[in-house]
This record gives structure tokens, sequence and C-alpha cells, in this order.
């Protein structure tokens, strides 16, 4: 079925821009860099005050959780960390847009979002420490394993809406569901996101695609990627694209909350840029030095998430120092779980790697773990 | 007893699996209205709705990757790729993502999938229509795969392959998809994972699976003639390999001749020749030799039976085999 008229006139509308490399008018903002509040038209959103203090509690703990991981990694404990400085608000906005009975499906990067969703950040460090591909449930926590190939989740992502879909689990706005796919700027070029577009648009999946467009795919600008701004692209797929300020925590709150209530009351896909920038390396072994200007990270600096927040919080007058340092010692008591954690973190036992390959077992594996077994208990007892 | 051709037996196979079980849907491209290029899902749509059998858009990645979503969220997708040579816009999903999903969720998440795939020439198509992929698939872990050889296999492997909660790379020899046999529907079907011996013989072992079986039979037959006496074994699935019934049949004829279409280089044929002379290498009267596709791209039609092993080739090897 083809996207609704309303949303498809929406994207009709549409003015393209010249480029993708500046935020345009178009961009979706509650939230000035200065943390000044602003409104709306189509986004307005009405939060408590204890709304506020946990957007920005959420945001500290992700930044945390992100620069212990990077440290340990530096310490030899973890064989390598994707770091999400600078996309916390898109992250956390988005996952705190998500009800309990959404599905995620992420990245490798979705940190911030794991953190909302209930996963123990410990679970994420064992990926990157190299004792397991993932050891959280993602049916009980409704947030898919990291997918480390760019852009096969969305696919997942889209063929589970058409699950919600023959399930006939849309239709209402409290208890429908929807699925939100992440991706990045550089996956927007994959085929598979681009066929995951054209399958959620004509089956009119319940699904939101959240490209968190941080500039750089590695070494490889935006520019490399496309010639219009990512958010465009969804209208040639029949579906509304918004872009919107992903360092603005409640603006990315605001815009994938009603993208996902719009899939799942029926209305279909929509295409979500978050227009961020990744403030550090793309993973602990690069070094983007060699190919990006110090200029342009310092001007990012200036947009940074979380002091946005807090100048916001402070002007509304709804904190005290009292709940910042809170927040802090909530900080430095999740960093120290998460350190220890990870060292304690065993190596899993060498004949695990043939078990859950298969539902049910095959006669081959079940021979080379016996006789691997049987090898390496040879060694026990003798002479190091 | 009904008379079925392969193509008929799949498609009641696939009806009562999605009797069976409401979880089953068909996805892939002109399955619906049309019934799919071979017509082996003729009519189920008809029969069982738009929501349950359902014409995806052309593209493979995406049929594989949305199946694998629609396994997340409790479904069992059967999906069709229309020819063998176009499965590869899937290998990515199939490879890196279906088959490893259950190693890499623990066992958290199932992966109860099909995938059918037509494969193998003879039909005189144009290029990427008569393709024998199968080794790609075999030699992932993760995946199972298997193929039908005749119609009573044909109905009952395609519903043992939708119960699996494994995924499956289900290969049907598109050649014979049109031949017939008595499908006695009321029977209890073997293992599928068990090869089986289709024609008991004593001097030389031919292991085929899919469209080579046929062959095969017919090579014995005439062989017979020369007072020879060849077993057939119909592997029926690659992966699990059953190497029990092999070396059974093996130990007994002490000469093995594997036969595939698929080319002969890292191909089913050298697995199974490592294994055997590793497992029989005292009992052995000759090496295991092999007949296959060549290694070439598979040629154009008007030459591709002198491609194919065809009765003449396999009883020549057969001859070098019994003159060691």
């Amino acid at each position: 079925m083809p996207a609704k008229d309303s949303p498809l006139a929406t994207a009709t509308e549409t003015t393209p821009v010249a480029t993708s490399s500046t935020a345009g008018p178009e961009l979706v903002q509650l939230l000035t860099p200065e943390g000044e509040r602003v409104s709306h038209p189509d986004y307005d959103i009405d939060l408590t005050d204890e709304e506020y203090r946990g957007f920005y509690r959420d945001l500290v703990l992700t930044r945390r959780i992100d620069v212990e991981a990077t440290a340990l990694q530096r310490q030899g404990e973890l064989g390598i960390w994707a770091a999400l400085l600078g996309q916390e608000a898109a992250q956390v906005g988005s996952g705190r847009a998500l009800r309990p009975q959404d599905f995620a499906f992420p990245t490798y990067r979705e940190h911030g979002v794991a953190w909302v969703r209930g996963v123990d950040p410990l679970r994420l460090l064992g990926l990157f420490r190299g004792v397991d591909n993932g050891g959280w449930d993602p049916i009980a926590t409704r947030f898919q394993l990291y997918t480390i190939v760019i852009g096969s989740q969305t696919l997942h992502a889209t063929g589970y809406a058409m699950g919600i879909n023959k399930d006939g689990a849309v239709g209402d706005a409290e208890t429908g569901e929807a699925t939100i796919a992440y991706f990045g700027d550089g996956a927007s070029s994959q085929g598979d996101v681009n066929e995951a577009f054209v399958w959620a648009s004509v089956y009119n999946a319940p699904i939101v695609f959240f490209c968190q467009n941080n500039q750089w795919g590695i070494s490889t600008p935006t520019a490399n990627q496309t010639r219009i701004p990512l958010y465009q692209r969804a209208r040639g797929f029949g579906f509304p694209g918004v872009r919107v300020d992903g360092n603005d925590v409640l603006a990315s709150y605001a815009v994938t909350r009603k993208a996902l209530d719009d899939a799942r009351t029926g209305q279909g896909p929509t295409l979500v840029e978050a227009f961020t920038y990744r403030m550090g390396a793309h993973t602990t072994s690069d070094d983007p030095t060699r190919y990006r200007l110090a200029s342009e990270l310092e001007a990012w600096k200036l947009k940074d998430p979380l002091e946005r927040m807090k100048a916001f919080l402070y002007k509304q007058q709804i904190v005290d120092n009292t709940f910042f340092e809170s927040v802090e010692a909530d900080a430095d008591e999740l960093a120290a779980r998460i350190r220890k954690g990870c060292l304690e973190m065993p190596d899993p036992d060498p004949l695990s790697m043939f078990d859950s390959v298969y539902a049910e077992q095959t006669p081959l594996l079940a021979q080379e773990r016996e006789e691997f077994g049987r090898y390496l208990a040879g060694f026990q007892g003798a002479h190091a | 007893m009904p008379q079925l051709t392969m193509a008929k037996a799949l498609n009641e196979g696939l009806r009562k699996a999605m009797e069976d079980d409401p979880k089953v849907v068909l996805m892939g491209e002109d399955i619906g209205k049309l019934g799919g290029v071979f017509r082996v899902t003729d009519g189920l749509q008809k029969d069982f709705g738009e929501d349950r059998v359902f014409d995806t858009p052309l593209a493979e990645s995406g049929i594989v990757g949305t199946a694998i979503g629609l396994a997340i969220r409790g479904y069992r997708p059967v999906c069709e790729i229309q020819f063998d040579g176009f499965v590869f816009p899937a290998y990515d999903q199939i490879v890196s993502q279906l088959a490893k999903m259950h190693a890499r969720s623990k066992g958290t998440l199932k992966m109860p999938v099909v995938v059918r795939i037509p494969f193998g020439g003879g039909i005189g198509a144009v290029e990427h229509h008569s393709e024998s992929p199968e080794a790609y698939f075999a030699h992932t872990a993760g995946l199972k795969v298997v193929s039908c050889s005749n119609p009573v296999d044909a109905y009952f492997m395609i519903q043992q392959a939708i119960k699996s909660d494994d995924p499956i790379i289900f290969f049907e020899p598109k050649r014979r998809y049109w031949e017939k046999a008595e499908v006695d529907t009321s029977m209890t079907p073997d293992s599928l994972w068990g090869a089986r011996v289709v024609r008991p013989g004593t001097d030389v072992t031919l292991l085929a699976y899919g469209p080579m079986v046929k062959t095969c039979m017919d090579a014995a037959t005439a062989a017979e003639e020369d007072g020879r006496s060849l077993e057939v074994v119909d592997l029926r699935s690659m992966s699990p390999l059953d190497y029990a019934t092999v070396f059974e049949s093996v130990r007994r004829t002490k000469r093995l001749v594997v036969v595939h279409e698929a080319p002969s280089f890292v191909g089913l044929g050298t697995e199974i020749a490592a294994r055997v002379s590793e497992e029989l290498y005292y009992e052995m009267e000759a090496p295991v030799l092999r007949v296959t596709g060549f290694d070439t791209p598979y040629p154009p039609s008007r030459i591709e039976e002198e491609y194919l092993p065809d009765l003449d080739r396999v009883l020549h090897v057969v001859d070098r085999s019994l003159a060691y």
C-alpha cells in the first residue's frame, strides 16, 4: 500500500536544499545549542520536570559508559570500542521515544539506545572484549543484537515490522507496535538499506528508519554518499522524511515519538535523519586527524548535546547543584561497576564455540567438539 | 495413490505445511497469482491469501533479509529464489546474517527459514539459470543444505525443512520438476538428514543428490547388462552429511564414485573423498573418483549436455574405478 496522503504531501512540499553539510532551515530543533527552549509547529512536546531531568541523566550516564569503555580499550581490556561521543542526544532521545512493545534494531554504536532499553552495558563490553557476540536477550529487551555489517539490520527490522502487520498489531495509538532501524550516513549507500525502504513502503510497514548522520563513515564524508540531504531520499520511496537536530535530545525524542506513533497507527514508515557529529574516532583503531580538520571538531563542540541540556536545566531552574552532584555520583558508580565487571569477565569455555551453531546439533559438530575436548584434556596436568 | 510430478509434490507439501502451522508464510518473486515460474506455488495464494503467500519486490537480499525479521517475529518464512544464479544478491544475508543468528544469540533467536532454490542445468536456459551453487552453502556453518531427487522426497522433505528450527537451503532439481511418481502421503518419511541406498549393488557405490540420482540410476541399469552391480546412494542432505550410510556402503563395495553437476574443485565430492579416504583408507580397492561439471562457468545451453555428467561419463569413470 502506498503511503497515506498526508505524509506524502508533507514530503512533496519539502524544498530541496543545496548541500547536506550544513543544517538548513528544515532542521527540527526544540533546544538551541545555547539551551534555549524553542517551539516547533509540528513537534511540540510537553514534558515534566522529572522527564527533563531523566533525559539529562541518561545523556550523562551514556557518555560515561562510552568514556569508560574507551579507557578500558586503551588499557587493553577491550579489543576495540566504537565510541558514540557526540551522538548521545540522538540515541537517548530516540531510545526514550520507544514504547515498551517496540523493537529496536541497532548498529554497533547504539550504546545510548541500549542503555535506555535496559541492556546492561557490560553485555555491550562483552562483544568488544571478545567473549561473545552480544550477550543480552534480544527478545526480552526488545533490542536486537548489534549488527556489524552496515545496513543489514534495516531489512531485519522491516521484516519484523511486516510481521507486526500480519499479526494485526497496528492501529491502536497505545498498544500498536512499531520497529526502529538504526543506521548511519555510510550505510545509506548500501543496497540493503534501499531495499528496506522499498519493502517498508510497499508493505506499509510500521517502521522508523533512524539515520544518525554523523558526517563520517570512517574517513568517508557524507558528500561521498549523497548529493541531496539524506532525509529527502524518503520522498522517492513514497514516505516522509524529516531532519532533526541530532544533538538536541528533546527534538530527537519528539520527532521519533511522532514517527513511531504514525507507524503504530498504520501510517507506514518514516525516515528520520538525525543531524549530528561523530566527535571521536570511528573506533579506537581509527585516527581521524588524518582526514578531517580540527576546526570542524571545534565548531561541533559548541553544539554539545549535554552542555545544552545542562544550560536548559539551569535556566529553567528545575535543578540545583545537588541534582548534578547526584548524577555525577551515579555516573561514577556506573563506571566503577563497568570497570570491575569488565576485568572480572571470564573468557568463554573453548568448547562453547560448538554450541548453539544449530538448534539441532549436527553429528559433525558433535564429533569435533568431542575430539577437541579430548585433545584439550590431554594438556591437563602437563608441565607449563 | 496419486501420481504427482515433483513440482506438484512440492506444491502439496507446501500446502500441508501451511495447513499444519499458521506461522508458515511463502514469499518470493511471482509466486502469487502466477504460482512461480515453475508453478511450485500454484494456487496457494488463492487458498491461503495474500498475507501468507506474497509476491515480493524483485530484490533477493530483501527477500532473505526480511525473512530473518519475520523469523524473529515468530514466523516460519519459506523464500523462493527464482533461479540458482539469482541467489547471490542474497548471499550476504544468508551467510552473514541467517546462518549466524542462532549462534551469535546463543540460541535465543531461532531461524526457521527455508530458502528454496531451483538448481542445476539441462533445460536449455540462458546463463545464470542452470547453476549448482550448493557447495557455497554447505561450506557455511549454521546452514543446512538438502536436495530432493524424486516426488516422494519432495513432498516430505519440504515439510520437514519447514518444521526445522534451523535455516535450510532447499535445492530443487529443476529438470526433474516434471518427473512423476506415486506419492503415498500417509507413509512415515525417513529423517531429513539421512542418506538412502536407492539401489543396492556390490561392485561400486555411486553417490549423488538431486538431479544426478536419476542419472546414476540409469547408469546402474545400463551397467547391469554388462554384469556390473552398481549401488546408488542418494545423499539427500549435503549438510549435515550422513557419513554413516556412505561409509557403510563403501565398506561393502570398496569403490566410490561421486557424481554432481557442480564443478569438481572444492565441491561436495572433494569433501566426501577426503572423509572416505580418512575413514576407509585400508579397505578401499580404488581411490574415490568424481564425475562432475567442468571447472568452467556454466556453458551456453547448446553444449550443456557435454558439460553435464551423463550415463556414459558415469560409466566411463566406473570403468576407471574398477580398473584399479
